[in-house]
């Protein structure tokens, strides 16, 4: 297929069978594959997005300065189209996040400022808000509540969903800004009102947790729970296991974050099963396992992989 | 076979510092319920008069109780149930 420039080839990703995994030729499980985007990430879709939105409202001029919060897949992919635009990238990321996503960073040309390990994503948020402040001339496009986050979703993965999976019951994708839940959701509600949407969000150990206060909780602006019509939590070492499971079952090396929404998905797998229904459950993979391989997510025992894993932001 | 109930560390001050107890009941409610006749206050961090507290997330076998009917959640022996402090995370 031939694209005019990098740009242009953002999107489009396959949607693949996981025959394997499926419990039943009734109950069938998809993977849309968007490490298949430019730098590897469903966030291309939304740096695309975002800049041409800020752009077009003339907050990003040439030569302009981007900051923005994110644990890594945002980041390279505003570093990718900040290198193609003409503008600086400034990523606040947590210190816990993995080898290979600084590294990226740093090979795209980003600069990044470090948060504390025990805030996680929370606390690069705080701190991007601080360091926004103290420079009015820095654009932050802030991808927790920037409504073309969510609005590429609709404009893209939903349609290329229907389009392909017609028959589609149920849609499963990690939660983090909301921006992919919110998006594809509403365009598959629209389409198909009885669709399912399904929220994965990662469920840290202790070390990441054993700090936090009850009544710290960050909702993304971005979030509306009524297009939700449910929500997993899924431990380390569930998604461990089944990011395994995809790789070992189905042959696709994922990042870990996917084997976090093949847990739900296998979860809603079983209820329709259970309760006689045909499914179609379309699992959204944001990213390959390349950039995970340091964490040691794929080799030795699961129980020595979870250790390794634990205290550091995976998805 | 009873009900498994995961408590966060910031909550194990009312359990003795168990990170995980056991209950019955019949809904979340009744669970919740039974745990705060052997750990007292327990129930008070969980909920108020409106319902399961704001910032507190409880799950049954991972799923979110707010979607599955809240307190009147139905849980069954071999459930099990985590609580923890709400919070984003994710890949952003």
């Amino acid at each position: 297929m031939r694209y005019d420039s990098l740009l242009d080839s953002v999107g489009g990703t396959p949607l693949v069978g996981l025959p394997r995994l499926s419990p039943s030729p009734e109950v069938r499980l998809w993977a849309k594959l968007e490490d298949r985007n430019p730098t590897g990430s469903v966030k291309d879709r939304i740096a695309a997005y975002m800049v041409a939105a800020a752009e077009k409202e003339g907050r990003l001029t040439p030569g302009s300065t981007i900051l923005e919060p994110t644990s890594g897949n945002t980041g390279i992919s505003l570093a990718m189209v900040a290198k193609l635009r003409g503008y600086q990238l400034i990523c606040v990321m947590p210190e816990n996040t993995s080898a290979e996503r600084r590294e990226l960073l740093e090979a795209f040309g980003a600069t990044i400022v470090f948060s504390p390990a025990a805030g996680g994503s929370n606390e690069a948020v705080r701190v991007a808000k601080e360091m926004a402040a103290a420079n009015p001339g820095w654009v932050m496009l802030y991808q927790y509540g920037n409504e073309a986050n969510a609005r590429a979703h609709y404009d893209t993965t939903g349609p290329e969903l229907l389009a392909d999976l017609p028959e589609i019951t149920h849609f499963v994708a990690g939660l983090g800004t909301t921006g992919t839940l919110m998006g594809t959701g509403r365009y598959l509600r629209e389409g198909r009102p009885e669709v399912q949407i399904v929220a994965a969000e990662p469920r840290y150990g202790e070390l990441v947790y054993g700090l936090r206060n009850l009544s710290e909780g960050f909702i993304p602006e971005l979030y509306d729970e009524s297009v939700l019509t449910t929500r997993f939590s899924v431990s380390s070492a569930d998604a461990l296991r089944r990011t395994r499971e995809l790789l070992h079952t189905e042959g696709l090396l994922t990042g870990i974050s996917s084997g976090c929404v093949l847990h739900a998905g296998l979860a809603m797998a079983a209820k329709a099963q259970k309760a006689g229904q045909r499914a179609e459950i379309a699992l959204l993979i944001a990213d390959g396992g390349w950039k995970y391989l340091s964490t040691g997510a794929y080799s030795g025992t699961l129980a020595e992989a979870e250790a390794r894993l634990e205290g550091q932001l995976w998805a | 076979m009873a009900i498994q109930v995961r408590i966060p560390t910031i909550l194990r001050s009312y359990t003795g510092g168990e990170k995980s107890v056991e209950g019955s009941g019949s809904t979340l409610d009744e669970l919740f319920a039974d745990l705060d006749g052997r750990y007292d206050g327990l129930r008070g961090r969980l909920v108020d008069d409106s319902g399961l507290r704001r910032f507190v997330n409880v799950y049954l076998n991972d799923e979110d109780v707010r979607f599955l009917g809240g307190l009147a959640a139905p849980v069954t022996d071999g459930d099990t149930v985590t609580v923890l402090p709400a919070v984003a995370g994710g890949a952003y």
